[in-house]
């Protein structure tokens, strides 16, 4: 037998692994869910899913926990995707974490609903009994997420101990837990930002149209261009300009920047991202930027 | 402007293969310094972290380009200059992708370097020039043994404070081979480098000419790996039944699961243990269609000839070379917890898709990790190792971990911590 007629590639291999996370959870958890925000990562998710179960159904439900302050073209994008898999889809709304007084809404200029979706999902996690969240975090994004484990074990008030991480041998997942206690999954941990462009263009997956170059009113704020929209005020000298961009990554209007570029096919784009020399989150995610530890304290708190 | 790429092609002729690597090691032997250079000179470290290192290395005052600061990602860890878990770092080149799983070299590290080990086909061990080979030398390539590691790079680092002495590297080398001779490594590879100057790490080195051999970066992307898999015996564990009950698929069964041996085709032989039955693979399905193939480590869903009752935990095999199905196990264990393991202690095992209970029947003796004698042991203590004797409460379906790491590995579960308190390789069952 000829070994080099048995190989796969370096993405095959991801997706087996993922797959093979997806039922390692389908199996062994009672009530996961799938986190979805209509980023390219949790598109991979999706797709990843399919992959796993059909011609089944998911044996989870879909949810996003939507800040209210989402890009208009990526909650088209969601309802549409969803309705084309056709799964079912719980929407978190920070909002009503607001009205219930739950949260209190920042204010000021560089007012964020980021921090505030913890606890939304904290407390949707909890009112449905979950007790797996696949997210589609990624350990190339950052310095904290480097360490996490696939199934990150969050304790009853969610919270992550990077202390406390079971060791994960071969791919034996233990899944074992308290009640109150959940487990986020993270089944493509080990693809990078380049891996997930590929996958996008080999797979022929469709995505939110700011992931390609479009004109857009924006302005700049320490460094990065940001969106004219409702949802943040502009502080004195600041002036929206029209700019031809595309999005990285896709969280939050409030905290997600956009970077200069004329990309506008997925050929493109992987040549782009290829060739760029800083990384998504820190050319476009204020959040990150608070502190050398923003993402490793905020994931200690229940953060995505 | 959407995204529907029928014009993919360029892309899909990317077929790089995924190469896994463990490295190991302590503050000072400059693994991290190793690490960042390869993710530096391959170009894989972008300006954004870089400036993150500079700045960070002003502050410190540590007077030169710190690259242990790209590895080093938490509070705790920067603070106080360590490493205290396994950190997943990612590069890749045109031939190949590679995961560099990068763990502390500590003793009380040794459950990390396990854990980094187990998936790893390659595993870079560090030699200080100055300082020859030591216990943590011993240690990382005895646990890249006994994790069976098919490839081990052994590099002999910091040659340029040894004036690039040819004969200091040929020293370790003997003496390393000597002492390896009593291990399971199949592949064992020399390199002198230094990490700091960046010789023999991407660039071929100009102060050791005498060195005829690649340097490490040449290595990694071009050693063979496709052989290390087993292709012989077919080990399929069902991980998931895929049973729509839709209108469309109203008869629709499909065993889904990853292929941890052998290559299936429609119309392969099979057995379904631990049950027995014998029957038919009817075909390999995947979401793009029906597949002619699967191998190791596709995951995939099999439909069977006949219908027989199968559900999670069981495994699918080939007639020819069944594993053994057994409740008795002999069996390597990394001790991970705090708590001693000890003869009569009841855990969960997990192996395969199949967990269990299972008691320790007996400690036979621990591995002094650097003379590799077999010390009489009654317990194992947080980062020994040794060997015991299990007892399961229902059969499992086992290969030895020589021959196969899928089938042959377990995990030990503590039922009141739910913590993983041990990792398992089979040596044989009955």
């Amino acid at each position: 037998m000829n070994p080099f007629h048995y190989e796969l590639s370096h993405l095959e291999t991801l997706e087996a692994e993922s797959i093979h996370i997806f039922r390692e959870v389908a199996a062994e958890f009672e009530r996961p869910v799938l986190l979805f925000s209509g980023g390219k990562d949790s598109i991979i998710l999706l797709r990843l899913a399919e992959k796993a179960f059909r011609p089944g159904k998911f044996p989870f439900p879909i949810m996003h926990v939507d800040t209210g302050h989402n890009f208009p073209e990526v909650i088209e994008f969601r309802d549409r995707l969803v309705a084309e898999v056709g799964e079912r889809l719980i929407v978190a709304n920070v909002q009503d974490s607001i009205d219930k007084g739950r949260v209190v809404e920042e204010t000021g200029p560089r007012a964020s609903r980021n921090r505030l979706q913890t606890t939304t999902l904290l407390d949707a996690i909890e009112e449905h009994g979950f007790d797996a969240a696949f997210g589609g975090a990624r350990r190339d994004e950052e310095r904290a997420r480097a360490k996490e484990r696939m199934f990150s074990f969050r304790d009853d008030f969610g919270q992550w101990d990077p202390k406390r991480q079971r060791p994960e041998l071969w791919s034996l997942f233990n899944a074992r837990i308290r009640k109150g206690e959940h487990v986020r999954v993270f089944p493509i941990s080990n693809w990078t930002e380049l891996d997930v462009w590929q996958y996008i263009a080999t797979e022929g997956l469709e995505v939110p149209s700011i992931y390609f170059s479009h004109p857009r009113q924006v302005f700049k704020r320490d460094g990065m261009l940001y969106a004219h929209n409702d949802f943040i005020q502009l502080i004195d000298g600041e002036a929206p300009f029209e700019e031809s961009v595309r999005y990285r990554t896709v969280g939050d209007m409030t905290c997600t920047g956009a970077v200069r570029s004329r990309a506008n096919t997925l050929e493109e784009v992987v040549a782009e991202i290829a060739a760029t020399r800083i990384t998504e989150r820190g050319e476009t995610r204020a959040d990150d930027r608070v502190t050398e530890a923003a993402m490793e304290d905020r994931k200690r708190e229940g953060y995505f | 402007m959407t995204a529907t790429s029928a014009n993919g092609s360029a892309l899909r002729r990317r077929t790089s293969e995924l190469l896994r690597i463990a490295t190991a090691g302590s503050v000072d032997d400059g693994k991290s310094t190793l690490i960042g250079r390869l993710l530096h000179d391959s170009k894989s470290i972008l300006e954004d972290q870089l400036e993150h290192v500079q700045q960070t290395s002003e502050r410190r005052g540590d007077g030169y380009l710190n690259l242990a600061l790209l590895t080093d990602g938490l509070r705790a860890e920067r603070e106080q200059g360590i490493t205290i878990d396994v950190a997943y770092r990612y590069f890749q080149t045109p031939r190949r992708k590679f995961i560099i799983a990068d763990t502390p070299g500590h003793e009380q590290y040794t459950r990390n370097m396990v854990t980094g080990a187990s998936t790893a086909d390659l595993s870079i061990v560090l030699v200080d020039a100055r300082k020859g080979v030591s216990e943590q030398t011993r240690r990382h390539a005895f646990i890249s043994s006994l994790l069976r590691i098919p490839h081990v790079v052994v590099c002999v680092n910091k040659m340029d404070l040894v004036g690039y002495d040819e004969d200091v590297f040929y020293t370790i080398l003997e003496e390393m081979t000597d002492w390896a001779a009593r291990l399971q490594i199949p592949d064992m590879t020399f390199i002198p480098i230094s990490a700091l100057n960046g010789d023999n790490v991407v660039e071929r080195s100009d102060a050791m000419q005498w060195y005829g051999a690649a340097p490490l970066l040449y290595h990694l992307e071009h050693v063979v790996i496709a052989p290390d898999r087993n292709l012989n015996d077919v080990r399929f564990p069902v991980q998931w039944v895929i049973r729509p009950m839709s209108d469309e698929h109203h008869d629709y069964r499909g065993y889904a699961g990853q292929v941890a041996g052998g290559v299936l085709r429609p119309g392969s032989e099979v057995v379904v243990l631990p049950g027995g039955q014998r029957t038919t693979v009817a075909a390999i399905d995947s979401y793009s269609g029906e597949l002619e193939s699967a191998f190791p480590t596709m995951s995939v869903a099999l439909r069977l000839s006949d219908e027989i009752d199968i559900s999670r935990g069981d495994m699918i095999v080939e007639a020819e070379d069944q594993p053994v199905t057994a409740r008795e196990l002999e069996a390597m264990v990394c001790w991970m917890s705090d708590q001693p393991l000890q003869a009569r202690g009841k855990y969960t095992i997990k192996h395969t898709t199949r967990s269990a209970r299972a008691i320790v029947e007996e400690v036979e003796h621990r591995v002094d990790i650097n003379t590799l004698d077999h010390v009489p042991a009654s317990q194992l203590g947080l980062n020994e190792i040794g060997r015991v004797r299990l007892r399961c409460s229902a059969p499992l379906v086992v290969d030895a971990y020589a021959r196969n790491r899928a089938t042959g590995s377990f995990i030990l579960i503590d039922e009141s911590t739910n913590d993983t308190v041990a990792a398992g390789m089979v040596i044989s069952a009955q």
